[in-house]
């Protein structure tokens, strides 16, 4: 029961990152690439994460927990890497399947806020 | 399962990954297309030692693990800051 | 209280952080994880100038719970997108109006957009009033507005702003 959850665990969090990162490959303009590592990957080792913690709790050495702190740590940093990435792209005026917008032109090289 | 199974196909997986995140790395083509690669690829070997951890059962790994996650993300925003600043103190 | 002990909440976050760390929660740890807790949050209460009111914390925890069910939702959906044909994908950059006004609020809401519904913020327009929204699928976007204001938005607003 405990081997199958684990398992289970193991094989959708590596097929998670997997599929993040084939988006890297597979997605045709960096704004829509950037949406697969910051979801998908992240996701995807969080729940390797879990199985981790859930593996080392059940061997009889007392519960581990410090697994979580690796995994709060992803969710936070991942948006905040993704906006100042995207906030890059946007500065560098990179091509874009979707039109960029109008400000985006106008403004040019000024950007306003450091913080996302 | 878990042993016989599970992790080799995942270490597979993780592999395969590694090889998506270096092949957009020698790629490009611009700038911010290799810094999501150098990002994706920390949290691939974030993903990596994980499963060596459990391979192993040792928990030696969970430091080397904490430590990718906080110098990725430091070398990442130092970059983008690089890009938008054109120097990163300041 | 506040000379002291600037930032409760900061200094028990960093204890727990300790307890996590150390991975154990005997008496010792504990006792050390308070003392650095404390320590800490006194020597950088001046990188926070003002201590933000939670004025509703049950409307957190739902928002919380809100947040962490829409990023499993949002994960699979972002798979499917890849793994389905990317020809067909529609991308789109959507502006966001704001009625938030201070920094925490924005930024809390900012991470939120970007960890679900497969959309990224991208930039914070100069006078504070819009957000650029980058969208990986979006048939409808007055109906991706709606929702971001609906979900995220207006709990933020009683958590943080509440006049």
């Amino acid at each position: 029961m405990l081997d199958a959850l684990l398992s289970s665990l193991v094989l959708a969090g590596a097929l998670l990152t997997f599929i993040g990162s084939l988006g890297l490959i597979r997605l045709r303009d960096f704004y829509s690439r950037l949406h697969a590592p910051t979801k998908a990957t992240t996701l995807g080792v969080g729940s390797l994460l879990l199985a981790s913690a859930l593996y080392f709790s059940t061997r009889g050495e007392g519960v581990s927990l410090h697994e979580v702190l690796v995994t709060v740590f992803l969710f936070i940093t991942a948006p905040v890497s993704a906006h100042l990435l995207s906030k890059a792209a946007l500065h560098l005026r990179l091509r874009s399947l979707a039109a960029l917008p109008s400000e985006v032109s106008r403004e040019g090289a000024g950007d306003s806020a450091d913080r996302p | 399962m878990l042993t016989r199974f599970a992790l080799p196909l995942a270490f597979v997986l993780v592999a395969a990954a590694f090889a998506c995140g270096f092949w957009r790395l020698l790629v490009g083509p611009s700038v911010p297309d290799r810094i999501l690669a150098l990002d994706t690829l920390y949290v691939n070997a974030i993903a990596l030692l994980v499963l060596s951890g459990i391979h192993l059962s040792s928990a030696a790994y969970f430091e080397a693990a904490l430590l990718i996650a906080l110098m990725g993300f430091i070398g990442t925003v130092a970059l983008c800051k690089y890009l938008l600043r054109g120097d990163i103190i300041g | 209280m506040s000379r002291l002990l600037p930032h409760p909440l900061v200094a028990l976050m960093l204890a727990a952080v300790w307890l996590l760390l150390a991975n154990s929660v005997a008496p010792g740890q504990i006792v050390l994880g308070l003392l650095l807790g404390w320590a800490i949050s006194l020597f950088s209460a001046r990188f926070w100038p003002q201590t933000p009111r939670i004025h509703r914390p049950l409307v957190l925890l739902r928002l919380v719970g809100v947040v962490l069910y829409d990023i499993l939702v949002a994960n699979l959906t972002v798979a499917w997108l890849i793994l389905r044909s990317p020809a067909r994908l529609r991308p789109a950059f959507v502006r966001v109006p704001l009625a938030l006004q201070s920094d925490l609020a924005i930024s809390v809401l900012a991470n939120a957009i970007c960890l679900t519904p497969g959309t990224v913020s991208s930039r914070l327009s100069s006078d504070r009033r819009h957000l650029l929204v980058h969208a990986l699928d979006v048939g409808d976007p007055d109906k991706l507005v709606a929702t971001i204001k609906r979900r995220y938005e207006a709990p933020l607003r009683e958590i943080f702003e509440p006049c």
